[in-house]
């Protein structure tokens, strides 16, 4: 399925060099047409100026264009408003990400269940996806407002009134709205993986007695194991992506705790320091990118695992 | 033997118990979790049919803003409201008919969005055949690329995106959220996962019946994938019409703003509009997400993984 190249057509290919090109040969060129519209985009606007992001991280200023090396990394790096930011993504992620799969999964369990309804709920669950943020941000603020919904809710159970976007707990509430925008996505990928578990093998562990729990953790979480680590990831980078919904809840200025790495990216952009800019860029990249190949890796390591 | 009959009856009657009360209480599970979904998106919409009296009254002044241009909260009373006192579409018609800068924004989101989701698809839609048809060491090499591109935060992506658009002159306009937009590598991705599930023996078929490879990409691959391509289409125009970031880099001017940057830049003067604004805005995606949740499903099912 995955690989279309069959052996005998790359021998093929071997014998007839000369000259003329095959029909194979013909064929093959014309699937590169097929791409040449998107190589082009993707080189333009990606590739090509994500180079001069390399070489802007490694001079002293656009003028002089003096070759500095890693003077600039060491500078973001020591900088104090880009460890804040770093500092508060991660925090952010490590809270978000356990969550983000954990309820995920719960909710994709709950619609495996004998429950009535169940494609409503699946709407229901997977409505906030399609609702911008931007129009909910005004109900969210009047929500965690210090008089709002939920410390009313908290109150009526005696705990104590929190001003939820100006404390130590301005987190909470953008975890909260991660969760609530990212759940349902992430349930849909885990109850497409549990569908795609052999119902013979399911057959086999009922005859052979196991108990759910058996199965839930010998069966289906290493069937999942895969899906897990690729939810946890793309929650990883996903989570990255919050400053959406901070910016719209609390502007250019938030609460210290919710200063991230976007906010640093744009305050930068407005000095202009194409230099720390470009810096940062690239430490970012460097990040996401070993995260991707590890999520690449397991996936080969497991997929193996579990057809063979 | 009427023993017998009576305990079995017995076990089973527990048994049944015991499954009730488990349905039940996962349906409770359920419905709990489905309030907290639909909440904010609920009461976003019955907000907006009150007056501004009856926001105000609420809300009171809860939306102050300091110099900065962050919000504030003032108020010391806010109820929130479930339902709505007195049902009115006032606010309704003084968005349509009397403040004509919400419609604006509302078109520029529409000028933006619908363009970049077209081309975006038909770029695609090219480059994914390419990459389907005939594989090899080098296009797996550029997937792979793609894949990276693709899971980039936008602090990452933003740096170059502001670079090239500088360079080639079309910062400011909106070529420079067009541009990225349709070459952006996500569609590609996906649609190839699709195209690389149709059999290979369906292609080599129609080639030996004499069909062209752009007769086979029209007249095969496109019908088979009729499915795919609009789940995508889907995924993508909820991504780019809730954008924030882009015009925050690529568009100086406000005026060019869409709707979801003006609506978390509302003053306090017209606090009661932004609700229905909101909900506005809310519309086009409810619309699409309504009709298109099976194939919103399917696209997000195909996600599960990062390989083919």
């Amino acid at each position: 399925m995955k690989k279309f190249c069959l052996s005998h057509v790359k021998k093929e290919n071997r014998i007839h060099f000369n000259g003329k090109l095959t029909t194979l040969q013909k064929k093959k060129l014309i699937s590169w047409l097929f791409l040449l519209p998107s190589l082009i985009g993707v080189i333009v606007f990606f590739v090509a100026p994500f180079m001069v992001v390399i070489y802007y991280s490694m001079i002293n200023n656009p003028i002089q264009k003096e070759f500095v090396g890693f003077a600039n990394y060491v500078n973001v790096w020591n900088n104090a408003a880009f460890k804040q930011a770093a500092k508060n993504t991660l925090m952010f992620s490590f809270l978000a990400v356990p969550l983000a799969v954990i309820l995920s999964l719960f909710l994709a369990a709950v619609m495996e269940s004998r429950i009535p309804f169940k494609s409503y709920f699946r709407t229901f669950f997977l409505s906030p996806l399609m609702v911008p943020t931007a129009s909910v941000v005004l109900i969210w603020q009047v929500m965690f407002h210090q008089n709002g919904l939920v410390n009313n809710v908290g109150t009526f159970f005696g705990a104590q009134k929190i001003d939820w976007l100006k404390s130590d707990y301005a987190a909470v509430v953008i975890i909260v709205l991660f969760l609530w925008k990212n759940l349902g996505y992430n349930m849909i990928l885990f109850m497409a993986a549990l569908a795609s578990i052999p119902r013979d093998l399911l057959e086999a562990c009922a005859l052979e007695k196991a108990n759910k729990w058996q199965v839930f953790w010998m069966i289906k979480v290493r069937y999942m194991s895969s899906t897990i680590l690729f939810v946890a990831i793309m929650s990883l980078i996903s989570s990255f992506k919050v400053f959406r919904e901070v910016y719209l809840m609390t502007g250019d200025y938030p609460y210290q705790t919710l200063y991230i790495l976007q906010h640093f990216m744009n305050n930068t952009f407005a000095s202009l320091d194409y230099q720390k800019l470009s810096a940062a860029a690239i430490i970012m990249f460097i990040v996401v990118t070993i995260l991707v190949y590890i999520m690449y890796a397991i996936e080969n390591y497991y997929g193996k695992d579990v057809e063979g | 033997m009427d023993m017998q009959v009576k305990v079995k009856n017995k076990i089973k009657n527990r048994k049944r118990r015991v499954d009730t009360a488990k349905t039940v209480l996962v349906t409770c599970a359920a419905i709990i979790f489905a309030a907290m979904f639909l909440m904010p998106t609920i009461l976003t919409i019955t907000n907006s049919f009150m007056s501004s009296a009856e926001i105000n009254a609420n809300y009171g002044t809860i939306f102050a803003t300091t110099e900065k241009g962050g919000k504030i909260f003032i108020s010391k009373t806010v109820n929130l409201k479930f339902i709505p006192d007195m049902v009115t579409f006032s606010q309704y018609y003084t968005v349509l008919f009397k403040s004509p800068q919400y419609l604006i924004k509302f078109w520029n989101s529409i000028i933006y969005v619908v363009p970049i989701v077209v081309v975006q698809l038909a770029v695609a839609t090219l480059a994914s055949y390419g990459f389907a048809r005939y594989t090899g060491m080098i296009k797996n090499v550029i997937f792979f690329a793609y894949i990276i591109m693709m899971l980039m935060p936008y602090q990452v992506t933003l740096v170059p995106n502001f670079l090239v658009s500088k360079a080639i002159g079309i910062y400011g306009t909106k070529w420079a959220i067009w541009l990225p937009g349709m070459f952006s590598p996500f569609a590609v991705y996906l649609l190839t996962k699709f195209m690389r599930r149709i059999p290979t023996e369906v292609m080599e078929a129609a080639s030996i019946d004499g069909a062209d490879e752009w007769f086979i990409f029209s007249r095969v691959c496109i019908p088979l994938c009729k499915g795919g391509i609009a789940s995508i289409a889907i995924l993508v125009f909820f991504d780019y019409w809730n954008m924030v970031e882009q015009p925050l880099i690529l568009l100086p001017d406000a005026d060019m703003h869409p709707l979801s940057v003006f609506l978390s830049k509302i003053n306090a003067g017209e606090i009661s509009l932004a609700f229905a604004v909101a909900v506005i805005y809310l519309v086009p995606p409810l619309l699409i997400f309504l009709y298109g949740e099976d194939y919103l499903v399917e696209g997000i099912s195909y996600q599960g993984g990062i390989k083919g």
